[in-house]
């Protein structure tokens, strides 16, 4: 973590880059590199490249994109993502940092990291562990929070997992088993700026909530950012939780749901590859825009 | 978030305000008013709430029949003959099937550690501290693969593995987890700002080659990290579902988060037309419990490892 830096120290960084003499350099990073081609640049290439052809093998221009778009589940799909998108971002924001801040004011430091270890355990159920976890915490008859469900009205496990629910229900689990590590990333980041600073700005007469605000959260700034642009691709991956709930409901909620979703089933059930890469290459363009438009505004590189 | 915010922010209007006369009795009115608002307090609890009662529940379930499960407090314990009833239930399924996905995980997920730390911390070292040419384009070719959803790429591994009939090896997921870009940035990150140039130049002056440098110098300040990214790493592969779920066809070759969802198939309540192979909600819970338990283990041996990793950037003024 440094301080957002300015130009003038930007350019003593990169003086004091060593250039290496021969290929260190490069060998340092070559298994990195094949790795890199072999798993990231050729699976591209692949999708883009089966995305415009058709199933025998010749140029197919736009076609798959626009079958992709004409299926009745495609408009959906991108509704209910960019959806789960938005409740699941403004949560990890506000929650995360919120929590953090907290956490990180407490004078007590043990019950500081009981309660980072706390937040952090559901952590270690990410994954199918977590959704089958609150598929159970989600159906009134066996749920630890059933009167709650109760209370609100829902009786049975399909009145909860309502389509109209299912946004804020895989953002409580997303959440729920993603916040922790965030916590504990944004509780190091705050760690990290000087004290000197903070003991400053105590002394010019700061509260609590003016150093969060004017001091902490702009220092975080980077690992914020950092947090939006991961959640972010996370998100659009949206894949088991829909897939399990659909399994635990026979198909009546989460089956299609979203874009990941659509890609497989046009792979494997539809066998139509071409259709698959297709969605898969427009879930990439947006997932680059975003995260392109991040980068050149946040000023991430500021490490460079 | 403000692109404008700088360090001058500390002799902002927060400073101009309060004269030292007015600080004093200011700052004691302000911690006595913090003393006595419970709000940060309640929120807190409220989030341990939230975190945590959904964990106890699991831990209990795994205790209970499946009429306990239904009719009982949802937090009480049930029965140790119940847990062992579970036990006995859930490892009778498929014969073992429950301990051979635990050790497929294990296997998956080790393996690619490996290679993974191997990998990454070279090159995020090269990355962070020395020029070489090409180092800017990797540098955002990692920015960008890591900023790639890669479920997206699922389907087209699928089809470049198929082409190289892999299909059904482990080495179809080892590879592509062993490919982690967050990995490498973290890496970089960490280099470009905990570890000082200046001692890279002193082990230089004083003869060291650049692998010498790497090894004797980076290296030994570099366990916080690898700590953090074999942590990660290892808990991204162990919880990955869609990738194994759509590379290994054979269902003895499953990892235990596959093989979670096949059990789910298994469960009555939630598919009236699991048939014969019935598995109680209980056993569901047990097995939910045991595929999370290695990764709750790491994380009880990693956290030290977390905030240390975190705070070795505060060294750096």
């Amino acid at each position: 973590m440094t301080a957002p830096s300015t130009g003038a120290s930007r350019a003593a960084a990169r003086r004091t880059r060593t250039p290496w003499p021969g290929s260190a350099g490069h060998t340092f990073v070559a298994a990195y590199t094949v790795l890199l081609v072999a798993f990231g640049v050729v699976p591209t290439g692949y999708a883009i490249y089966f995305a415009f052809t058709d199933n025998a093998d010749s140029f197919a221009g736009l076609s798959n994109f626009s079958t992709a778009f004409d299926d009745f589940r495609f408009g959906p799909a991108v509704g209910h993502v960019v959806l789960y998108l938005a409740w699941w971002l403004v949560s990890l924001v506000v929650f995360v940092v919120g929590l953090a801040l907290l956490v990180h004011r407490m004078a007590m430091k043990g019950l500081s990291r009981l309660l980072r270890f706390l937040y952090y355990v559901p952590g270690a159920l990410a994954g199918a562990a977590g959704v089958l976890v609150w598929l159970f915490v989600l159906d009134p008859t066996v749920s630890p929070v059933g009167f709650l469900l109760r209370a609100l009205g829902y009786h049975a496990f399909g009145q909860v997992i309502a389509p109209g629910h299912l946004p804020v229900l895989f953002t409580l689990i997303a959440f729920w088993t993603g916040a922790g590590g965030w916590i504990v990333v944004m509780y190091g980041a705050l760690n990290n700026i000087p004290a000197d600073i903070l003991e400053a700005a105590r002394i010019d007469g700061a509260g609590a909530l003016q150093t969060a605000w004017r001091i902490q959260i702009p220092m975080l700034r980077k690992w914020i950012v950092y947090m939006v642009i991961l959640a972010f691709a996370g998100g659009t991956q949206l894949f088991v939780e829909p897939q399990l709930l659909s399994q635990a409901s026979n198909g009546v909620a989460g089956r299609d749901y979203s874009l990941n979703q659509l890609a497989y089933d046009f792979a494997f059930q539809n066998n139509d590859v071409n259709t698959a890469a297709a969605v898969s290459v427009e879930l990439l363009v947006v997932g680059l825009v975003v995260a392109g438009v991040f980068v050149a505004r946040s000023g991430f590189f500021d490490a460079d | 978030m403000r692109t404008d915010t700088r360090w001058g922010i500390v002799a902002g209007p927060a400073g101009i305000r309060s004269g030292p006369a007015v600080r004093e009795p200011a700052r004691i009115g302000r911690a006595a008013r913090r003393r006595v608002n419970p709000l940060p307090a309640l929120v807190l609890l409220l989030f341990v709430a939230f975190f945590v009662l959904p964990v106890l529940w699991l831990l209990l379930a795994a205790t209970k029949t499946d009429d306990q499960l239904v009719g009982g407090n949802p937090l009480s314990f049930g029965s140790f003959h119940a847990l062992r009833a579970n036990w006995d239930a859930l490892t009778a399924y498929q014969g073992d099937a429950i301990f051979r996905w635990l050790r497929n995980s294990a296997l998956y997920s080790s393996v690619a550690l490996v290679i993974t730390v191997c990998v990454a911390v070279p090159a995020g070292y090269a990355m962070a501290m020395t020029e070489f040419r090409g180092r800017r384009a990797l540098l955002i070719a990692t920015l960008v693969v890591m900023l790639m959803p890669n479920a997206t790429l699922v389907v087209p591994l699928f089809l470049e593995v198929n082409a190289v009939h892999l299909i059904g090896s482990m080495w179809s997921i080892v590879l592509p987890y062993a490919f982690y870009p967050f990995g490498v940035y973290l890496t970089y990150i960490y280099f470009s700002t905990a570890l000082p140039r200046e001692l890279l130049d002193a082990a230089r002056l004083d003869g060291c080659s650049e692998f010498g440098v790497f090894r004797r110098v980076a290296l030994p300040l570099a366990a916080p990290v690898i700590a953090l990214v074999g942590f990660f790493s290892f808990v991204a592969n162990w919880t990955n579902y869609y990738l194994p779920y759509v590379m290994l066809p054979q269902d003895d070759q499953l990892p235990v988060q596959v093989g979670l969802g096949t059990l789910l198939d298994s469960v009555p309540q939630f598919n009236p037309t699991a048939g014969a192979l019935e598995v109680q909600r209980p056993e569901l819970a047990l097995a939910t419990l045991l595929a999370i338990t290695p990764v709750l283990v790491v994380f009880l041996f990693a956290q030290r490892f977390l905030v240390a990793g975190m705070l070795a950037g505060a060294t750096k003024d």
